[in-house]
């Protein structure tokens, strides 16, 4: 137990902490903790008691339950590990829920990169705390009263929720404002524009991405929420999506979930778990360039709205043509089972599956983790709905660029869906060691 | 008898002038010679107090006024909030004021003619519990604020009654010209404008604004009920013409008033946000000047409300927390660089109608509010007295 969070020794010692607010929960992170592990509950109890009127009922609440209640026993309720090789919230297990957001840099002139390299190091630090389980800075109670709290709060009580939290940059980052302008990996592609894309610019581009992922609505969006706080001044959130009903599987054991059209899309995903796929197909490697990349990958994210309803009042027989998969199991034409190895051949030429199919595309294969939506209606009366798409790969060129292109073209899909929204990002490598943060090697410090 | 009836209600009157003033309803029982009792002479050119150090608690002023005009007494706290006063002490007369006081320091003053700051003294009060731990900078910061709150009252009058006198002329045309600056002064210092509850919802509530069962044509009073008729109306009615009086016997309340307003250094930082909130909520969305489109005008005028506060504010702040006045001044900066590209010349308030901001400025001018309102919301915590 820190020094900071060891009981205060006398009633007058607690009093006086009380009286000053803020000293109890500075020393101790978890004191606002949304998913107190049993270790942590017990340094609780010395913060607990110094923190007043306010924290004691919330601290008795905790410590009044038993141990099973407390412990996060739930897979879903877990807190996935923040540093690594790799991001998190890529080839982690998809999680139900997203909150993606793109931001702009606003801040200008010669002081600019110094306050984006500042802002990305406590956004790094913030992520961390919160993809634990904890609340920013210092908490969301507790502190001044004439002062808003560090940490807005709607996540206390909750589990971590196996929260990722993804930094990707986007090439409108690598102009002259950054000292950025020789750093763009050339992979890092504006995307050309296909046939049928209707963008909206309001919902498409950003010079940086956040992508939330957690198992409960409240923790992605919380996380979403402070990091645009913590980032007011330097930039500005410019669009950003909420998803739910995850439409990917990167977990090869489970079933591939539904998209909005009822279907299941994307079988051949790229699993979390298959390394040389992920080597293969996803991870930028030293060959790749540049050196800030390695370890890191291409996203694509599309806004892809359907026309829900001229899509239910068409019949199953087309519904199931136009995907190449029966609707029941998800099985390729002519097969049983969704995992079933498709016959591309007996498909219609333009079916979806066999379009999309990595046999059809010189074998470019994607680890997509996608998000169906539905943003409320349209002012018609129209679900404003679709599939968010998120797609990561080793490199845009061979893999988003050519499929797209395909399915841009052919796809009998096409008549059910218009791309609305676009941007690809660079997602650099994890964080790991004591000195790292989201793009310190982009910026080439330490 | 009729002496003694005559006596006791002139204490009666005291009295009660006290408790509108302090909220104190004890009685007047102090005599002359007594702890309590402080002898005030006031000349043309002096203020003179019999006793400078007095025990907390009930206090009693005796007022004689030697001089040749007619002046007035205060006692303020250190911040110049007004403990009590006493207007229109003719020349030869003697007047008494009651107040109850904390320990601490006070001033009497004296203003010969009504006018100006007054001629002050220093006095304490003491004992009677702990006193008050002030910071005499935050005190100062509170005094001037308090002043520019007065002073954009007093400037705000004659631009209110050149705007009404317009309506009641009938003139349109010279009516439309005058609402926009008529509202300046109190778009600058709205919160504390707004802390009285009363004024506001007379003066600056906005058609959906209204409590049900509020009839549009009978309750909404005020700025924007002009505002609709001059822009969407497009005539000027006779209600209007008496609305426009209406409009000017509220101001006068408030200018009357602001003087009394609880102002501490918490509250003007927390103003300073709720001014930036007030942008953030009714003036980016074209809300607030719906038919009008001035929203810029009250833009501007809550964003110097706000850096008011601010520079007064900021000698403690700045000391407290360097990172965070640094980052204000930026953020001030900014925004207010960002407003100048919406008007020609910078000392006029000649703003480009909010119809023709378009969606990417909006959203601009948004995420310069953000960022200066996100640092601004950090500012009490730097200058609350620990």
């Amino acid at each position: 137990m820190s020094e900071e969070t060891r009981p205060p020794a006398t009633a007058d010692e607690a009093a006086a902490t009380e009286a000053t607010g803020t000293t109890a929960a500075t020393g101790d992170v978890s004191a606002n903790a949304a998913a107190p592990s049993r270790r942590s509950l017990l340094a609780l109890g010395g913060a607990g008691l110094a923190l007043g009127a306010a924290a004691a009922g919330g601290t008795a609440l905790a410590l009044g339950g038993k141990d099973d209640d407390i412990a996060p026993v739930a897979e879903s309720g877990a807190a996935v590990p923040f540093r690594g090789a790799h991001q998190a919230g890529i080839a982690t297990a998809v999680q139900d829920r997203l909150h993606f957001a793109s931001f702009d840099v606003t801040a200008t002139g010669e002081g600019a990169r110094a306050e984006l390299i500042a802002l990305l190091k406590e956004w790094t630090k913030a992520a961390e705390l919160m993809t634990q389980g904890h609340p920013v800075g210092e908490g969301a109670y507790g502190g001044l009263a004439e002062a808003p709290p560090d940490d807005t709060g709607e996540a206390l009580g909750l589990k971590p929720a196996r929260l990722t939290l993804t930094i990707g940059f986007g090439p409108s980052l690598f102009d002259e404002r950054f000292g950025l302008k020789g750093k763009r990996p050339k992979a890092l592609v504006d995307l050309p524009k296909f046939p049928g894309d209707n963008l909206d610019p309001a919902r498409s581009g950003g010079d940086l991405c956040v992508q939330a992922c957690a198992d409960d609505p409240q923790v992605a969006v919380h996380a979403i929420r402070n990091l645009a706080r913590i980032g007011f001044g330097t930039v500005a959130m410019r669009w950003s999506q909420l998803g739910f009903g995850k439409t990917s599987s990167t977990t090869p054991d489970a079933q591939t979930p539904r998209n909005m059209m009822g279907f299941k899309d994307g079988t051949r995903n790229v699993a979390g778990t298959d390394t040389k796929n992920l080597g293969k197909h996803v991870w930028v490697s030293e060959k790749d360039g540049p050196d800030w990349m390695v370890g890191g990958s291409y996203l694509v994210a599309r806004r892809i709205r359907m026309n829900i309803e001229t899509w239910d009042r068409t019949s199953l027989k087309e519904q199931e043509d136009i995907f190449g998969r029966s609707k029941g199991e998800g099985a390729p034409v002519g097969k049983k089972r969704e995992r079933d190895e498709p016959n591309l051949k007996a498909m219609k030429p333009e079916a979806h599956v066999r379009l999309a199919h990595p046999d059809n595309n010189g074998g470019a294969l994607m680890l997509r983790r996608g998000y169906s939506f539905t943003d409320g209606t349209d002012g018609l009366g129209r679900l404003d709905a679709g599939l968010f798409f998120l797609a990561y790969q080793r490199d845009v060129r061979d893999a988003f660029i050519p499929v797209q292109r395909q399915l841009a073209g052919k796809d009998v899909l096409n008549e059910y869906i218009q791309h609305v929204g676009s941007a690809v990002f660079a997602v650099p490598p994890g964080v790991h060691g004591d000195n790292s943060w989201w793009g310190s090697a982009l910026f080439g410090e330490k | 008898m009729r002496a003694a009836v005559r006596i006791s209600l002139a204490s009666a009157t005291a009295v009660a002038l006290a408790t509108v003033a302090t909220g104190c309803t004890e009685k007047s029982d102090a005599k002359s010679g007594d702890d309590h009792l402080i002898e005030v002479t006031a000349t043309d050119d002096q203020c003179d107090v019999s006793k400078k150090e007095f025990p907390a608690g009930h206090i009693e002023l005796a007022i004689e006024n030697k001089g040749s005009k007619v002046t007035e007494v205060y006692v303020l706290y250190p911040d110049d909030r007004i403990v009590t006063e006493r207007e229109n002490i003719g020349p030869g007369t003697k007047q008494k004021v009651t107040a109850t006081v904390k320990a601490g320091s006070y001033q009497i003053a004296c203003k010969p003619g009504m006018k100006g700051k007054g001629i002050r003294q220093q006095v304490k009060a003491t004992g009677g519990g702990k006193t008050v731990k002030r910071d005499p900078k935050l005190d100062a910061a509170v005094a001037a604020y308090r002043t520019y709150v007065q002073q954009q009252a007093d400037e705000t009058l004659p631009l209110a009654e050149e705007f009404a006198k317009a309506v009641k002329d009938g003139d349109l045309e010279a009516a439309k010209k005058a609402y926009a600056p008529s509202r300046i002064g109190w778009e600058r210092t709205e919160p504390v404008a707004e802390s009285f509850g009363d004024i506001d919802p007379k003066v600056d509530v906005r058609e959906d604004g209204l409590e049900e069962g509020q009839d549009l044509e009978k309750d909404w009073t005020g700025w924007h009920r002009l505002e609709r008729s001059l822009w969407k109306d497009k005539k000027i009615t006779d209600r209007d013409k008496k609305l426009a009086n209406l409009l000017i016997k509220d101001l006068e309340d408030w200018q009357n008033r602001v003087g009394k307003a609880e102002i501490d250094p918490t509250s003007m930082a927390n103003g300073a946000k709720e001014l930036l909130d007030e942008v953030a909520t009714g003036k980016v969305t074209g809300e607030e000047e719906r038919y009008s489109h001035t929203d810029l005008v009250d833009f501007k005028a809550n964003v110097e409300g706000a850096q008011k506060s601010y520079e007064l504010l900021k000698p403690v702040a700045s000391k407290n927390d360097p990172a965070l006045t640094k980052e204000l001044d930026k953020q001030f900066k900014a925004l207010n660089d960002l407003l100048d590209k919406y008007r020609e010349d910078k000392s006029s308030y000649e703003f480009t109608s909010y119809e023709k901001v378009g969606k990417a400025e909006q959203k601009e001018l948004s995420d310069g509010v953000n960022a200066l309102a996100e640092p601004l919301s950090k500012l009490a915590a730097a200058v609350v007295v620990k």
